[in-house]
């Protein structure tokens, strides 16, 4: 196998704001042409690390190399402008007194002519803008003022592409097909991208890698489904989807919780454990005197292909909420049994 | 028990009350816009000789001086406001926050009391000139002193007191730019320059234009200081026209001429304003860093800083309470004391009936909007481009013709004259402060209403509230700050106009505006500047609320950046 140099590659980068540690110790490797999702919560640094990589903040430690080549470290600064970077923001950030053809003109005008407008009109025509060249960005909307923002981004023909939180302000439908036109336009070019997120179904659609990032740092990295069915951590498990949660200790290699014991490889010196069982672990069926746990719908609200419903375990009396898929409730009645599907369900000691 | 629909407890005929709110603005704008009609009017009557003569002889004249004046002030005022309105939302450095505020202070001082001040620091027996030929034992024609009374002189003393319209409108632009936008510019490998003259410049460029249009229209109004410092513009020539020459029809006609400068920068101003409201950035984005500055730029942001302070409010500032503290055992007098009286009084009658006037328009708009209403209340809202003199000469000539036909009715149907009863009194002149500064209330009043939610409305009209009810139990007490600021501002403006005064006033009836003018006209300056220290205090007023608003904006960008 060929060890390909990755398109962006942070090493051991460590960022402050005055006395606040925003970065510490970011490792991140993004192959070529691939897109990477750096998922976490607002204030965990995931924009920092965007900033970083397009040169905007300066460096304090680590490094970081774009297609290989050194373009920050404590020493080395290459201006924002000489990294060939693409970024897109939330907030479009489209020149308000240019006309959408002169915004993406704007960064290819050390090119000949000629080629210019044709590079621009390619741009544009890519993401289905043509029709609006000589309009004003504010004559826009949201959606097609963010698809000029690629356009613009693209056309400059970036070496990496940055986009941060750029679905975030437009509406759900159109967030949605935006979304996989620009993941569809990426792909097609073979586009290094970083992406940061707090929308983990953003984050999962869009990804062909994903990185969580916790206070500073980045705590797993690897495929969307991988990170789903292998979280390394609470966090991890947390961020990617609904889990219910049950703290309990361990007796004889396994966990009582209140819907039943679960297996665990964790060595008898942890004390505590939290266990996060996915709802798609529950498996309903009807109820069964001789095994497994028996639970009592309380409430179902039918919100079509799935259904949010409140149980509570016959045996302690413990409720929790869940989500179902609708037709697995249909014909079981009120009061069920359940088996655990011990692959989605992760046990890890308390620290 | 009995529930009482909301059309029970309210019999009010809603149909005619929102008709009567829609007829009110069309009345309004109609009355406000008689004395601009009666000018234009004129263009079309034949006024023979003196129209003539002013052509052959002082016309050119006025429009090249009002020319190099407007040219000046906007040239040395955009320099002035532009590098300070950049320095103080660009940088950081010590004392900012400072100026930030006081930078504005200047707007305090109206344009005929700081030529009156630097007309006494210049001059030959001024402490200045004295001073020098101490100094250095020259007599008089050993050196060349620049001469106050002049049009440099004048474009100089406007120039430091109007800068703060391009400060004003300039600062917000600079602290409105989007970082983002920014960014970006550098991500397309644009270098600091380009992102400089391709980006910022031009995003920042129409709130310039604004705040340079805004001082031209001041400069253009301009009576008291281009009289005194002998410079013959339009509005010293209309003045010399009506009363040296007793020609209203002439008079009325240079008003005109006046009117199409007026509309060139009041267009301008629109324009641009329409332009830089796409320029504005959304509550969410952040706006740019402040720039560290560090050793000999810090010294040289704080003297870029200092000097339009200095010059346009300390300086002239300091010269009025000397003069006073050494003049006001004779100054303060009786008199003194009923000119104040007449000048607070006119304005606060003015404030009241502009503030009532100003709710009742943005009010009408509220419940019946439209076109037709925008449309009146803009109309009604146009006297504050126009020059106090222009508007005057209308007013003379409109009400004079009211006059004339309600004496001739009476005389002929009651044999009794009824006399001057509109320009004899001090009606005529709160009419034409209304037409000048109704603009001001409406203003303020917009930005009132505009905090007051729609739903609020709906939530009293489904419980069965009127128009009317509305207004005084929902909107009278969510407006009061609004209404109180509203009236402060158009109090202060009455307080400082000194044209439409000096020509409107009934016989003997003194202003301090006035009063002031007429002593440094007599070259009694030590006397007058009493006066004239009483109008700066009254003008700081407003001034610290808008500083107080200045730093609340500063303080969310300050957030922003963060």
């Amino acid at each position: 196998m060929i060890n390909a140099v990755p398109g962006l590659e942070l090493r051991q980068v460590r960022h402050a704001y005055g006395s606040k540690q925003v970065l510490d110790g970011v490792d991140l490797e993004i192959e070529e042409g691939s897109l990477t999702c750096l998922l976490g919560s607002s204030g965990c640094g995931k924009t920092t690390v965007l900033r970083l990589a397009a040169g905007l903040e300066k460096l304090q430690e680590g490094f970081i190399k774009i297609n290989g080549l050194l373009v920050g470290s404590n020493k080395v600064s290459r201006p924002t402008e000489d990294r060939d970077v693409g970024l897109m923001f939330q907030e479009h950030a489209l020149f308000p007194h240019l006309t959408v053809l002169e915004n993406v003109l704007f960064g290819i005008e050390d090119i000949e002519v000629a080629s210019r407008t044709d590079s621009a009109s390619r741009a544009l025509e890519r993401v289905d803008m043509l029709k609006s060249i000589n309009v004003y960005p504010h004559m826009l909307s949201g959606g097609e003022q963010q698809r000029v923002a690629l356009a613009r981004a693209l056309a400059a023909r970036p070496r990496i592409m940055l986009l941060d939180e750029p679905f975030s302000e437009l509406d759900s439908d159109l967030r949605a097909s935006i979304r996989s036109d620009t993941r569809e336009i990426l792909r097609d070019l073979g586009l290094t991208t970083l992406m940061v997120t707090h929308d983990p179904t953003e984050a999962m659609m869009m990804a062909d890698d994903l990185a969580l990032m916790n206070e500073g740092r980045i705590v797993q990295t690897g495929c969307p489904s991988d990170i789903y069915r292998k979280p390394v951590d609470p966090f991890c498990a947390r961020s990617l989807g609904d889990v219910i949660e049950y703290e309990g200790t361990i007796e004889r290699g396994r966990v009582r919780t209140p819907l039943g014991f679960v297996p665990t490889d964790l060595g008898a010196d942890v004390e505590k454990t939290v266990v996060l069982v996915r709802p798609e672990a529950l498996h309903f069926q009807a109820a069964n005197e001789d095994t497994g746990i028996r639970i009592k719908f309380i409430k179902i609200k039918d919100l079509g292909p799935i259904s949010d419903v409140q149980c509570q375990v016959m045996d302690n009396g413990v409720k929790f909420r869940v989500n179902v898929p609708t037709r697995d409730l249909r014909g079981i009645g009120n009061i069920v049994s359940i088996d655990l599907d011990f692959s989605m369900v992760f046990v890890f000691p308390v620290r | 028990m009995k529930l009482t629909s909301p059309t029970d407890k309210l019999p009010i005929n809603r149909s005619l009350s929102v008709t009567s709110w829609a007829v009110a603005p069309i009345i309004f704008a109609v009355l406000l816009s008689v004395p601009v009609l009666v000018i234009f009017g004129h263009l079309f009557f034949p006024s023979g000789d003196v129209w003539l003569h002013l052509t052959d002889t002082v016309l050119k004249g006025y429009i090249i001086n009002t020319f190099w004046l407007v040219f000046g002030v906007g040239c040395l005022g955009f320099v002035l406001g532009g590098s300070t309105a950049w320095i103080c939302a660009s940088c950081h450095f010590p004392g900012r926050s400072f100026f930030e505020w006081a930078l504005l202070l200047p707007l305090a001082v109206p344009t005929y009391s700081i030529a009156f001040s630097y007309g006494g620091l210049l001059e030959y027996a001024g402490p200045v000139q004295t001073s020098l030929r101490e100094l250095f034992g020259w007599s008089r024609g050993d050196y060349w002193f620049p001469e106050v009374r002049s049009l440099p002189g004048a474009i100089f003393v406007m120039s430091f007191v109007l800068y703060p319209y391009v400060y004003l409108l300039g600062r917000a632009a600079f602290i409105g730019q989007s970082r983002n936008m920014l960014e970006v510019s550098r991500v397309l490998r644009a270098k600091p320059w380009k992102t400089v003259s391709k980006i910022s410049l031009p995003l920042i460029r129409p709130a310039i234009i604004a705040g340079i249009s805004l001082m031209i229209m001041e400069v253009l109004s301009d009576f008291g200081a281009v009289q005194y410092l002998g410079v013959d513009t339009f509005t010293t020539g209309i003045y010399r026209t009506w009363f040296s020459l007793g020609a209203p029809q002439a008079a009325a006609q240079l008003s005109a001429v006046l009117l199409l400068f007026v509309f060139v920068a009041l267009l301008s101003e629109k324009w641009s304003r329409g332009k830089s409201r796409f320029y504005q950035i959304t509550g969410r984005e952040r706006a740019s860093e402040r720039i560290r500055l560090r050793g000999t730029r810090v010294v040289l942001a704080i003297t870029a800083c200092s000097i339009p302070l200095a010059l346009g409010f300390l300086v002239p500032g300091a010269q009025l309470c000397f003069w006073t503290i050494t003049t006001w055992p004779d100054v303060i007098d009786h008199r003194f004391i009923e000119y104040s009286w007449h000048s607070i009084s006119l304005a606060a009658v003015t404030a009241l009936l502009a503030v009532s006037l100003a709710v009742i328009l943005r009010y009408s708009l509220r419940i019946k909007g439209g076109w037709l209403g925008r449309l009146c209340v803009l109309i009604s809202g146009l006297g504050y481009a126009i020059p106090g003199s222009v508007i005057a000469v209308g007013v003379l000539l409109s009400l004079g013709w009211l006059d004339r036909t309600v004496d001739n009715m009476t005389r002929q149907f009651f044999d009794v004259s009824t006399g001057l009863i509109f320009i004899g009194g001090i009606a005529g002149l709160v009419f034409a402060y209304l037409v000048r500064f109704l603009a001001v209330a409406l203003g303020a009043a917009e930005s009132a209403f505009e905090k007051i939610s729609p739903r609020l409305d709906d939530a009293a009209h489904v419980l069965g509230s009127g128009p009317m009810h509305r207004l005084r139990r929902i909107h009278l007490p969510l407006l009061s700050t609004g209404i109180m600021t509203a009236g402060l501002l158009v109090f202060v403006d009455v307080m400082k106009e000194l044209p439409a005064t000096l020509i409107l006033r009934p016989f003997n009836y003194d202003t301090l505006a006035v009063r002031a003018y007429e002593l440094a006209s007599d070259e009694l300056l030590r006397e007058s500047a009493s006066a004239s220290l009483v109008i700066v205090l009254v003008g700081l007023l407003p001034v610290i609320v808008l500083s107080r608003s200045i730093g609340r904006i500063g303080y969310q960008s300050h957030g922003g950046a963060k």
